[in-house]
């Protein structure tokens, strides 16, 4: 059902935790559906310092949660905004068509993440 | 006593290959493929490379293949989900007289509810001509089924004829090829088919089994209801052994299809000219060329097919008198019947059907056997 | 690695002697039971010899039994097969919101194709009530459908009284006996069903069986159309070795019904007792008592199922989060909604559903594994923090709190 790299993430899942002085926080999803993810960043020069995550979910939202933290670790902001939920899935090497929809939502989490950040600048 | 069968047509042996196949998944691989633990991944990996066995065996894309409990089923599922999904487009299906009881009851069913049916009738040979089905086609119709092979004389009909014909009118097609897949090849895009039928226990797979093909993009909608198993098309926790034996069991007929087909026709041309030689005033029922290669139908006149077939059983010969369904039925068969057949010979018929196990010897033994058979009935009967 | 399977509602093994007796059915007696040569004969033969076996179990008649390939053909069979041939008397049919899908999904294309389903509630334990039952029963009635025990709560549902209750209405009654027989005493007359659904591979038979049971003078119709076999009511070549497996496990199963019934119900309860000793913000799913003895189901709020299921997978332990059949889908589980949990905690559902096979030694691994992976996935949630529910009151998923 799963490929090896989304049961390696699920097991092992990087950047798990929270950043209690967060410069941008993004939380998609909601219990009901059975998926919720909050990312949380840092932002350093316009490069993402540090990032963690908090899931509840299904084992792709556990695995698309820990990949986007170690894509865009690093990367500057306008670098994150280029990943989508496919890029992460394709970083997964893929998942089940059913999981596309309902659990790929970790990179719409980071963008809400760096738009948090943006709104927070800007005041 | 010396015990040979020839009923392949009723079911036939598991192959040694496919139950050695099937056991091991029967005892080491029990997991119900739906559930997503390792024992739940195992049985699905199970079935879907059984899947495509079956569809490369016959094709197809995997994706286009449906398990069955077997071969009626796909074939009422295949019927009535065509017939239910394309309603508001027509209510008129075309089939022939001599289908299966599987196919012709199902017809009366959806007749019942409002559809309009066409049986066309067969020639001499038991064979629906192209001109008929094209003459019965209108703005109504939605779906034709017409069988590949017959069960009871074996004729194999012009199905890649009626394939083009379909798609030209945009007519789905179905046919039932539980009679013809293991003795002559079954391609669906040779064949022109829409919706085809499969069966498990009649190319040497276990009961229990079957198949529907269904090309992708065929209007069509499931019967039954339940878990959303076989991609919502067929409800019911997969029959995991079973399927696996099919995919092998598929695997086998398309390997060995080629050597086989012209060992049996050897065999059954033996056996046809040597009765023909041996037995006065016996008959062949089907088509003299157009014919699976393992089938023979004769009619012997002036004995009764169920006494013939009790005395080939004490000399340890089976062998049948029509469809093994409707065996114990006292009617002539409809397929000799619809083929002008008269009732007295239509009643008076014996269907052998040859398979892997039947060596020359057995072909032997029964030339033995059936003259003083034969000979011993007509000299109980009365004289017309 | 240890492998422990807590998940018998989804399948079973299949029991080695009912193996054994089904072999030489593929390669050896492999006729078609129709057929009246030798070859056919021997085979019709055991089957009957099943038939009676399969119907001993229950109480029935031999002939009250027809074959099918298993317990989804065999409930679809049932209510299509009473509401079609009962038009003329109405259309009306009674169920509930915690049946199997095989029901659900049968009554709603019913629904479509213009008859009128009643779909009962239950409560919170999942149980539907007989006066429920009676108040909704009408002159159109033909038809009421509860299961006998459920498949993820394993709720005992109370079956002998409806069937009274239908029988002084003079309605028919059927009920899934699926997830019941060979767990619970299943009997025709006992429950007083016109029709009963058993499915051969939940009791340590083969996939691709089952049976309806048919109670005498029931007006009902056939689904399938074609050979005639099984007494004009299901077409289709028999299942031979599958129907002498069947047959076989029925009898093991009503012989050892009462010895099952006491070391898996000592099993389950040393289950509940821990986890639910052992963890904060969880619950018992289903009936406290009236339950079958093998199932033992939870809500962990906070967490995911499905994650959690993955995460004992790893420790070799098999369990479920559901029905099988929709255990890769997102939707919450229909049965826990119905019963009243929010959608959230719906999703945190553990299923374990123990079989003969398992040991203490397998109840004491679980225990042992479950554990750290349930506070792994509780750390990562970004729901209330269990530890922090005690203070934070005005939290959405502490309402859910036991």
């Amino acid at each position: 059902m799963y490929s090896e790299k989304v049961m390696d993430h699920f097991s092992n899942p990087r950047n798990v935790g929270e950043i209690p002085d967060a410069d941008g926080i993004g939380e998609v999803g909601n219990p009901t559906c059975g998926d919720i993810m909050k990312i949380f960043i840092k932002v350093k020069d316009g490069v993402i310092d540090d990032i963690k995550f908090k899931t509840f979910g299904c084992g792709a939202a556990i695995a698309t949660s820990s990949m986007v933290t170690e894509l865009v670790k690093g990367k500057t902001i306008d670098e994150a905004l280029k990943i989508s939920n496919k890029t992460v899935a394709e970083a997964l090497d893929g998942l089940p068509s059913k999981k596309m929809h309902c659990s790929n939502l970790a990179a719409d989490a980071l963008h809400k993440a760096i738009e948090d950040y943006r709104n927070r600048s800007k005041k | 006593m010396r015990s040979v069968y020839f009923d392949h047509s009723a079911t036939t042996p598991v192959d040694k290959r496919v139950a050695a196949e099937m056991i091991n998944c029967i005892t080491g691989n029990f997991g119900n493929p739906s559930s997503i633990h390792a024992f739940g991944r195992r049985a699905r990996m199970a079935v879907e490379e059984a899947r495509e066995r079956v569809a490369k065996g016959i094709g197809a894309n995997p994706d286009e293949i449906v398990f069955t409990s077997g071969g009626t089923e796909a074939d009422n599922i295949a019927l009535e989900g065509a017939a239910r999904a394309n309603r508001e487009r027509g209510n008129h299906i075309i089939t022939c007289a001599v289908e299966h009881h599987a196919v012709l009851d199902i017809c009366k069913t959806l007749e019942k509810d409002g559809f309009k049916i066409t049986v066309l009738p067969v020639d001499a040979c038991g064979m629906v001509h192209v001109e008929d089905v094209a003459g019965a086609v209108s703005e109504k119709t939605i779906l034709i089924t017409i069988m590949h092979a017959n069960n009871e004389v074996g004729t194999i009909q012009p199905i890649p004829e009626i394939g083009r014909l379909a798609r030209e009118r945009g007519i789905i097609f179905h046919t039932d090829a539980v009679q013809s897949a293991g003795k002559i090849p079954v391609r669906v895009d040779e064949l022109g088919v829409d919706l085809l039928s499969l069966s498990g226990h009649k190319i040497y797979g276990p009961k229990g089994i079957g198949a529907l093909y269904i090309r992708s993009g065929t209007r069509w909608q499931p019967v039954s209801h339940g878990g959303g198993q076989e991609r919502g098309q067929r409800a019911g926790t997969e029959n995991v052994p079973g399927i696996v034996a099919l995919g092998k069991a598929v695997e086998l007929a398309a390997a060995e299809l080629d050597e086989e087909a012209a060992r049996l026709t050897r065999l059954r041309d033996k056996l046809i000219q040597q009765v023909t030689e041996r037995i006065s005033h016996v008959y062949l029922n089907g088509h003299p060329v157009n014919r699976v290669p393992n089938n023979i139908n004769f009619s012997f006149q002036d004995v009764e097919g169920e006494s013939l077939l009790l005395s080939l059983d004490r000399e340890g010969i089976a062998a049948s008198s029509g469809s093994a369904c409707a065996a114990g039925a006292v009617e002539p068969s409809h397929v000799l019947t619809a083929m002008g057949v008269p009732p007295a010979l239509a009643q008076s018929s014996l269907r052998i059907t040859l398979g892997r196990e039947n060596t020359e010897d057995d072909v032997d033994y029964l030339l033995a056997v059936l003259p003083p058979v034969i000979e011993r009935l007509r000299s109980m009967a009365p004289k017309s | 690695m240890r492998r422990v399977y807590f998940d018998h509602s989804s399948t079973t093994p299949l029991d080695p002697a009912a193996a054994g007796e089904m072999a030489p059915y593929f390669t050896e007696f492999f006729g078609n039971p129709s057929s009246f040569h030798y070859f056919g004969r021997g085979v019709r033969k055991a089957v009957e010899e099943a038939r009676e076996k399969v119907a001993g179990a229950i109480g029935a008649d031999p002939r009250e039994i027809v074959f099918t390939s298993g317990g989804t053909e065999s409930v679809n069979m049932a209510i299509e097969g009473i509401a079609q041939a009962n038009q003329k008397k109405g259309n009306h049919i009674i169920t509930c919101a915690v049946e199997h899908h095989c029901s659900l999904n049968t009554c709603k294309s019913l629904a479509k194709k213009g008859f009128e389903v009643t779909f009962l509630p239950v409560d919170s334990y999942g149980m539907v009530s007989v006066d429920d039952i009676a108040a909704a029963i009408t002159d159109r009635t033909v038809l009421i459908n509860i299961m006998h025990a459920n498949n993820e709560v394993g709720t005992i549902q109370p079956v002998a009284e409806i069937g009274r209750l239908a029988r002084e209405r003079g309605v028919y009654f059927h009920s899934d006996a699926c997830t019941s027989f060979g767990r619970v005493p299943v009997n025709v007359d006992d429950l007083g069903v016109n029709l009963l659904s058993l499915s051969a591979h939940k009791i340590y038979g083969p996939k691709g069986a089952g049976a309806l049971y048919l109670r005498k003078g029931t007006r009902w119709q056939p689904l399938f159309h074609g050979g005639a076999q099984e007494r004009m009511r299901r077409s289709g070549t028999e299942n031979v070795p599958a129907i002498i497996g069947f047959g076989k496990t029925a009898e093991l199963a009503a012989a050892g019904l009462e010895h099952e019934i006491t070391y898996l119900t000592g099993l389950r309860d040393k289950i509940i007792r821990e986890v639910i000793g052992r963890f904060d913000n969880i619950r018992l799913t289903g009936h406290p008592e009236k339950r079958t003895p093998n199932l033992a189901s939870f809500c962990f709020e906070f967490i995911e199922g499905e994650s959690m299921l993955l995460h004992l997978d790893m420790q070799g332990v098999a369990a479920s989060s559901g029905s099988a059949c929709t255990s890769g889908s997102l939707e919450p589980s229909h049965v826990l909604t119905s019963m009243g949990i929010p959608p959230e905690v719906a999703h945190g559902s553990l299923l374990l559903t123990l079989g003969k096979n398992n040991t203490e030694e397998d109840v004491d691994y679980f225990l042992a594994v479950l554990p750290p992976i349930i506070e792994r996935l509780r750390d990562m949630s970004p729901l209330c923090h269990y530890d922090h529910c005690e203070v934070e009151e005005d939290c959405i998923t502490c309402t859910a709190r036991k």
